[in-house]
């Protein structure tokens, strides 16, 4: 019997209880349908995480105090923090050739005030290059000039939702404002950015390094951002960076630099493994799928006895019963798995048409997956019923009542 | 020669003990000849049928079928041969339910490796040899007794076997369609020369053979042909 043969007696076969057939292939639908909305909703996670990162510059450097990773022995002598200082960053822009641009930051919080109204946010006290680091743009007036990496000039640069908040419809250009309890002229208004991973760079105030140093009294800076011209210069300038920062503060490794793009990847590992655990979660329902076509393959083999002993009589040979019934649990998994992927994907695209926010991303490569694990389970949930069809003793078969 | 058997037995285990269902029967059909094998319950004749149709194979002895010997065939030889050189008529029928007449009558074929419209055609041309044209596409619970069995008759015939078997082929069926039935073998075996051997305990159906074999105890005690028989 020949393979088209053989599926069209497999849908004829399981026309016949259609009900049953039905209820059989829901779990291989159910199992199908969540691995496809799990891990599109990973894929999507993991791809929003990605491209949040790559808007950041994947050309980037970050210097952080502190040494990052902890080492087996016991702690050294010399172990002791000494702090990242803006004469570091000075120094890294002066000396490395692959480092583009540098910019420290001071971090601290305290409350914004103009006239009557008052809003507490993040302050961040930084140098002209920040702009262009991470790619923002001035909507009104202008960014923190050049050159005032040291300097402690009252001039602030505030974001979008500082301004609404605080000016309303007055234009604040060249107001005074009160920052932390001190004095500062506003010289610019951020365009509109948005959230950029969990921080909301609308609702900021940038101020000079050198002011954010001595207003928040900071024992050295928070961190110092490097950016390379281009993102394959990215280790060399990595190497220097570490080099100079090790002769300056006399070899003892106290401080830890990352770059972006190994950042980048070991958490798009962490969201991958991730992915794959969830949809490994849901594949068991598909594993129950399978275990339910088992199940009544074993019930097909007992009622259709006669038929396999009256199929063997007139010359069915072992592998032709095996094949009628393999290829009927095949049928009933991808079948199944067909009807899963259509509801997967429809839920998948669905749920993105409601909640347009949330990250989903359908990859062919996941429906593939799906198709061939939906085959994979017909075939090898079929093989037992299939071999004890095959088995069956046509004498035995045909006095079966 | 179409069948040639030859010390023949066969032994089944029951319990601790061991059954002798058969103990060494010889028997030679020519072909175009119409055998009956009678024989009280217990005789053995279902287990000599089962074992001319290479559904089985004996414990001891040689079986040849249309000249090649049998007796030490696999599974899957056994069936091939079953496949194109046995027709098998049962007393139940044995017609699967869920498939009409011609579909029933293709079963053997589609074993073959043959396009599905010679298939087609092959099977309507059978029950057409079986008068029944008229019935192709009914399912088997739309005809009568009589009709199923000639349906059942279509198929072992569909692939020009070497031999018809039939094992009580009028059990079911009452005494005026078991005759029509009865009628048709011998029309089938005089008209078209098939080779049929028959299996029965009744001696009417019996007499419808022109060669008689009697089985008792898993031995042949008489083996009487048509002149003999009158």
């Amino acid at each position: 019997m020949n393979l088209l043969d053989s599926i069209t007696l497999a849908f004829e076969t399981l026309a016949v209880n259609k009900f049953r057939a039905t209820l059989t292939m829901l779990g291989v639908v159910i199992g199908v349908a969540s691995v496809i909305v799990l891990v599109s909703i990973g894929d999507g996670a993991r791809e929003y995480v990605e491209s949040q990162f790559r808007a950041l510059g994947t050309n980037v450097i970050i210097i952080l105090p502190g040494k990052a990773h902890t080492s087996g022995g016991p702690p050294m002598v010399t172990a002791s923090v000494n702090p990242l200082t803006i004469e570091d960053s000075l120094a890294l822009a002066e000396r490395c050739p692959s480092v583009h641009l540098v910019s420290p930051i001071v971090l601290g919080s305290g409350t914004s005030k103009y006239m009557n109204r008052s809003r507490s946010c993040p302050i961040i006290g930084t140098t002209h290059e920040f702009q262009e680091i991470r790619n923002l743009n001035v909507e009104i007036g202008q960014f923190l000039p050049p050159n005032l990496d040291r300097s402690e000039r009252r001039v602030c640069v505030i974001g979008r939702t500082i301004r609404k908040e605080l000016f309303g419809e007055e234009n604040p250009l060249g107001k005074m404002m009160t920052v932390a309890g001190t004095k500062f002229r506003v010289i610019g208004i951020m365009r509109k950015k948005g959230m950029s991973l969990g921080m909301d760079l609308d609702d900021l105030v940038f101020i000079p390094a050198g002011s954010a140093e001595k207003l928040f009294n900071a024992n050295g800076l928070f961190e110092v951002l490097v950016s390379t011209r281009s993102a394959d210069q990215i280790d060399r300038a990595h190497r220097e960076v570490k080099e100079l920062m090790l002769r300056r503060h006399d070899d003892n490794e106290d401080f830890t630099v990352n770059n972006q793009a190994d950042m980048l990847s070991v958490l798009s590992k962490v969201l991958g493994a991730m992915t794959y655990a969830v949809g490994g979660i849901a594949a068991i329902s598909l594993l129950v799928g399978g275990i339910g076509i088992m199940n009544i393959m074993l019930v097909s083999v007992g009622e259709r006895t006669r038929e396999i002993g009256i199929r063997k009589a007139v010359g069915a040979r072992r592998r032709d019963i095996l094949a009628q019934f393999l290829v009927e649990s095949v049928t009933l998994s991808s079948f199944g798995g067909v009807l899963g992927m259509s509801l997967g994907i429809g839920s998948a695209l669905g749920a993105k048409a409601v909640f347009p926010a949330m990250p989903i991303v359908v990859s062919p490569w996941t429906i593939a997956t799906a198709a061939i694990f939906s085959f994979a389970v017909g075939v090898f949930f079929g093989v037992y019923p299939a071999r004890r069809a095959a088995a069956l003793n046509p004498i035995d078969a045909l006095r079966y009542e | 020669m179409i069948l040639d058997v030859h010390q023949v037995t066969k032994e089944f285990p029951l319990g601790a003990e061991t059954v002798r269902a058969l103990r060494g029967i010889d028997l030679s059909v020519e072909r175009g000849e119409f055998v009956a094998i009678m024989g009280p319950s217990g005789s053995g004749k279902s287990t000599l049928m089962n074992i001319l149709g290479c559904l089985d194979t004996p414990t001891a002895g040689t079986y040849a079928l249309d000249g090649a010997p049998v007796e030490t065939l696999r599974d899957d030889a056994l069936a091939a041969i079953r496949n194109r050189k046995v027709g098998f008529v049962f007393q139940t029928f044995n017609l699967l339910p869920r498939f009409p007449a011609w579909k029933n009558v293709e079963l053997p074929l589609t074993y073959g490796g043959l396009t599905r419209r010679e298939r087609r055609r092959r099977a309507e041309s059978a029950l057409e040899s079986v008068q029944l044209g008229h019935r192709l596409g009914h399912l088997p619970n739309q005809l009568s007794g009589g009709e199923r069995q000639r349906v059942a008759i279509a198929r072992a015939l569909v692939n020009g076997p070497a031999v018809l078997l039939a094992d009580e082929p009028t059990g079911n069926l009452d005494s005026k369609v078991g005759a029509e039935i009865l009628a048709l073998f011998s029309h089938l075996n005089a008209a078209e020369g098939v080779t049929i051997v028959l299996v029965t305990h009744d001696p009417l159906v019996g007499r419808a053979a022109r060669r008689m074999v009697r089985l008792k105890d898993g031995l042949k005690v008489s083996d009487e042909r048509d002149s003999d028989l009158t």
